[in-house]
Formats: structure tokens, sequence, C-alpha cells
């Protein structure tokens, strides 16, 4: 019976939490109809990490160990997930809506034949075909997509479906030699400085906007984000000011994200800046403009010059963390 | 070199979006249209490639006719030729539709040594059309880049990834797709904007290309929206006055987050 392929994303070594919450959803939808769950496991010497992946919901682990594997490539990679597909073939594949699942998603679907539903929020299986929900316009709309009557590729936007653990060992089986060209081949990878975590996989995440005054004050942002664990977001205006790398942008032209919390200091709320965050699950809003459009999202707000409040806020954080 | 610039003609990102009748489309009555802002970050670099090494630019577009403005925008930018796929409007948000059609427009306007796309189309907010054209060509693609230096038959792109970026080398053609930070785009000159003016664009149809439009729709197609609506709207936030006393509401806020949203 055509199940559910979850395409398993490692960094060195290491399996990645957005491919186990795309794992885990798999097996959710697959419960009710009693469909199979298989994973492929890409890399060279990870298939130590492939049985574990059985207490996510994979029933058989389909691996492509080789040393061409090694570093990711679009082709070597969608070259595997072919094999893993004539294996088994489902009527989805699911990949997380990571840098590489949103690179290599491409490469499979077109090399497939099939539509790719990008970058998902929901997910359910109607009538043994997948239909998905995907923020379009950044957020400001949802479209509900399938896969026009074929199977299809889906990435799930991570941080939005619960990773969960349970019990379960997988079948796990080598997939043959994967052939076929390498041609574009990552030479190296350059660490940014301080590793920070990035928006895009962060579960909190603490933005600076305009109402920093200067990029010397990000400092501030910083001390909130290391306490909370979160990341640092900007707004569009301070990218382009160059107060802070274009990585950290958050917005329709940077990184669309849903947090569990996102607390937004001294960023009035451009449509832009609202459309790329107004998913988070907890929205905080730290303005001195009780009119800023921001306010209009949040869940919970402080009217305040920030520079009061935020050390203010992070003493208070830091007492209840003492506490617990 | 002879360069592609693959080009989305989208909303504006500041409009509001609205759903029209069907429910299954946005509502365009209020909509102004623009370059897809990364796509701006490709014209550019192939501009400036043009510049360093010769060649031409030539930017490719599928869509309706409205699209001719996009493609006169890049002209004035710098762009020396223009092709223009006039589609149908049911394969638009389909990724799949689009990059079989610029495929069959690349191999019949072609030959080019690279290739230039956003990173995505901003509003269907894909990110798939550059890897899926480079695999229908049947050549590689660098997605998402920062820092590109072409060298002899191949390049260099620093592509963005989690926390660093990847050096990815790969010999052309390639498709590369632009990332924010690769370049500041130039604004149209007058001078440009005339000479746009003179250059007639190519307009070729689906049926040009020896694509069946009803199968492009239809057995062919990638996905299809069946539904498009505006999220909830929220309401009721709790604001805190801080203006006096900050650190009076700065607890309050760490005590709501703790005790009521459960998110600290």
């Amino acid at each position: 019976m055509a199940g559910i392929l979850v395409f398993i994303e490692q960094r060195n070594g290491s399996v990645r939490k957005a491919s186990l919450e795309a794992l885990s959803e798999a097996r959710r939808l697959a419960a009710g109809p009693g469909l199979p769950v298989s994973a492929v496991l890409v890399g060279h010497g990870i298939g130590a990490k492939a049985a574990e992946l059985g207490r996510y919901g994979a029933g058989k682990v389909l691996v492509a160990d080789e040393e061409r594997l090694g570093r990711y490539s679009a082709e070597g990679y969608a070259a595997a997930v072919r094999a893993a597909v004539e294996k088994c073939g489902p009527v989805a594949v699911f990949m997380a809506a990571t840098a590489l699942g949103r690179d290599l998603s491409g490469r499979v679907a077109a090399r497939l034949g099939w539509g790719c539903l990008a970058d998902v929020v929901g997910v359910q299986i109607e009538g043994g075909a997948v239909v998905a929900t995907r923020p379009v316009y950044s957020g400001k709309a949802l479209a509900t997509a399938d896969g026009a009557g074929k199977p299809v590729v889906v990435t799930l936007r991570p941080n939005v479906f619960p990773a969960e653990a349970g019990e379960g060992k997988a079948e796990v089986e080598a997939l043959p030699q994967v052939g076929g060209d390498i041609r574009a081949v990552v030479k190296e990878i350059l660490a940014k400085e301080g590793a920070e975590l990035d928006v895009a996989e962060a579960d909190v995440i603490v933005s600076g906007g305009r109402g920093i005054k200067g990029p010397e004050n990000f400092a501030l942002i910083r001390e909130l984000a290391k306490l909370l664990g979160a990341a640092v977001g900007a707004s569009r205006a301070v990218v382009d000011a160059g107060w802070i790398d274009h990585a950290h942008q958050v917005g329709q032209t940077g990184k669309v994200v849903s947090p569990s919390l996102y607390i937004a200091c001294g960023i009035s709320g451009a449509i832009q800046h609202l459309a790329g965050m107004s998913s988070s699950k907890v929205i905080v809003a730290i303005n001195k403009d009780p009119e800023a459009p921001i306010f209009k999202v949040a869940d919970y707000g402080i009217v305040g010059d920030l520079f009061q409040v935020v050390p203010a806020f992070v003493d208070e954080v830091r007492k209840l963390k003492a506490e617990a | 070199m002879k360069s592609c610039v693959l080009m989305a003609h989208v909303p504006d990102t500041a409009s509001v979006i609205k759903v029209s009748g069907p429910g299954d489309r946005i509502d365009e009555a209020d909509i102004k249209w623009i370059v897809s802002p990364y796509d701006e970050y490709a014209l550019e670099e192939a501009i400036r490639l043009k510049e360093a090494r010769g060649g031409a630019v030539t930017v490719l577009t599928y869509g309706p006719e409205r699209a001719q403005q996009g493609l006169r925008e890049c002209l004035a930018r710098g762009a020396d030729a223009a092709v223009h796929v006039k589609g149908i409007e049911r394969t638009f948000a389909d990724a799949l539709a689009i990059a079989r059609v610029l495929a069959a427009a690349i191999r019949k306007v072609g030959p080019f040594d690279i290739f230039f796309a956003g990173i995505k189309g901003v509003g269907s907010d894909n990110s798939l059309v550059g890897a899926m054209v480079a695999e229908f060509l049947d050549i590689p693609h660098v997605a998402g880049v920062v820092k590109l230096e072409i060298g002899d038959g191949k390049l260099t792109a620093h592509r963005e990834i989690e926390g660093g970026t990847e050096v990815v080398e790969a010999p052309v053609p390639c498709v590369v797709t632009a990332h924010k930070g690769l370049n500041e785009p130039r604004y149209p000159s007058l001078k440009g904007i005339m000479a746009s003016k003179k250059v007639t664009i190519q307009a070729l149809s689906v049926a040009d290309l020896g694509l069946d439009e009803a199968a492009l729709a239809g057995a062919e197609a990638g996905c299809r929206w069946k539904a498009l609506a505006l999220p909830p709207a929220k309401s009721g936030g709790t604001i805190l006055k801080g203006e006096e006393d900050p650190a009076a509401a700065a607890r309050e806020l760490a005590r709501l987050l703790r005790e009521q949203a459960k998110a600290i």
C-alpha cells in the first residue's frame, strides 16, 4: 500500500529536529488510514542513526551511505530520494522546509514529474491524497493545495509540527549505490561567527527594529535572546541600514517564521514584517508608540521606552529562571 | 557571457491581500504589480556580469499580459532582450508548470551560459522554480546565493544555510538563485528607460513551445490550489502601560508570559 516516505536530513551525522517533526507528522497522518511510513537517510557514515528513527514512526529506513554523499548536493541527494521512491511508491515525500529541504525538494519533484507543496503548516490525507495548507503572500493568506491527482513532495515548516518519540524499531535496508552526476559540489562550510541560532529554526525569537536607535544597541536584544535561548531577529529597516546581517531579517523579503514566542522590540510593524511573523504562537511587542501596528497583532505588549523596559524585563526573566 | 534571468511579476509586498469570488485566488483589483524583489538581485548580478565580461542579458517570464510591464522595467535597468511567454491563469501558482514552460522557452530562445533567478517569487513563496528549471535542462543549480564568482567554465557561489554558508563549485551552464545580500540593485536610469522603449519584447505562446496548455493544467500539473483564505484576525491583546513605571510593566509582562501564556 502506498504510504509516506520521509527524507531525513542530517548535518555532521546529527539528525535535524525538523526532520523528526516531519516524520512524527507522517506517523500521525498514516495512523488513521493505516499507511506505511518509511524514511530515507542520506549521507556518509550515518547508518547508526537509522534504527532509532523507528521511535518517531518509520517502519522501514532506506539508507544511502556513500562517500560522495557525505556532503549535501541537490543532484546526489535527489538521486538517492528517487531510488527510495522507486522502492516504496509513496503517495507523498515529506521533508523539513529547511535550507536543504527547500533546495532539494524542487530537484526531487521535477525529477519525479510531481508538484511540491512548499513550507506547509497543516497537512491532511483526503481520499488517499495529501492536502496541505501553506502560507502564501508571506502569511497574508493561506492556500489549501494538493498534488493535482498525483503523488506530491511536501516540505513542512520547522517548529510547527511536534516531534514525538514513542516505541518502535525500524527495519533498516541499504539502498544500492546511487548513480548520476554530481556537478554542483560543496567545497566547504563556513560557520557564522558565534554560530548564532537561525531565526528560521528558533522556538523563540527576540527582534530589534529602528527603535533600538543604533547597531550597538543590538547588545540589549542579544542579552534578552541569550537569556531565553532565542534567535536574534531584525526588521528590514535595520538590515538595510547595515546594523545587522540580512540572515536575521524577518518578513516578506526575509524569513517567514512561526516560533512559539516572538518578542518585537522597537519594531513598528510594517505590513511586510507582520506578514513574516504573525503566525507566531505568542507575540510580544515593546514600543513607545501606542498606535504602532505591531500592537494589533500582539498578544502582550508594553507601551514604553524599550531602553527602560527591556533591561527591566531581562531582570524579571532572570528572577523567574532563578526561582525555577 | 550570455545570461538569462527568470523573472516573476508579483503583487507589491505592501499589498493588502483579499480573496476573490471563487475563493481560490487573490482579488487583483487593487494590486500594484512589481518585479519580485529577489529577481532584482538576479538581474543586477547578470548586468554586472555583462559589464565585467561582455555578453548580453535576456529576461524571460511566464505570465499574463501585465507581466510585460515587469519586462520593461528589467530592460530599463539594463537587460538587452526580453521574452514573454503568455500563459493560462490556472498554472500561475504551479511551480512545476512554470518550470516546464520556462525550460521549453530556454530551449527555444537559448542557448545561454548562465541562468539567474530570485530564490523565490514573493507571493507564491515556493522557492522551487530555479531548481526545477535546472532539472529539466539537466544542469546544476545553486540556490540562495549571497556571493558569486565566475571563473573559466565554472562558478563559485556562497549559499546561505542555517547558521552559515556553503561554498559551492559548479560548472556552467548553471542556475543561480539570488538571495538578499548578493548585491545592491540599481534603479532604472532615464537613458535606460528611453532605450527600453525601443526594444521589442519577443512574445511566445505555450503552444509555440510545443507544450499543451490543457495538459499543463491537467495531467502534467504539479499542484492545484483548492482554496484561499485569510488567516484569522488577532484581537484583544493585553497591552500594558510602561511609560511611568517600566519596571512594574516588565514584571507584569514576565508574570503573564510565565503564568498565562506559559511561553517562558
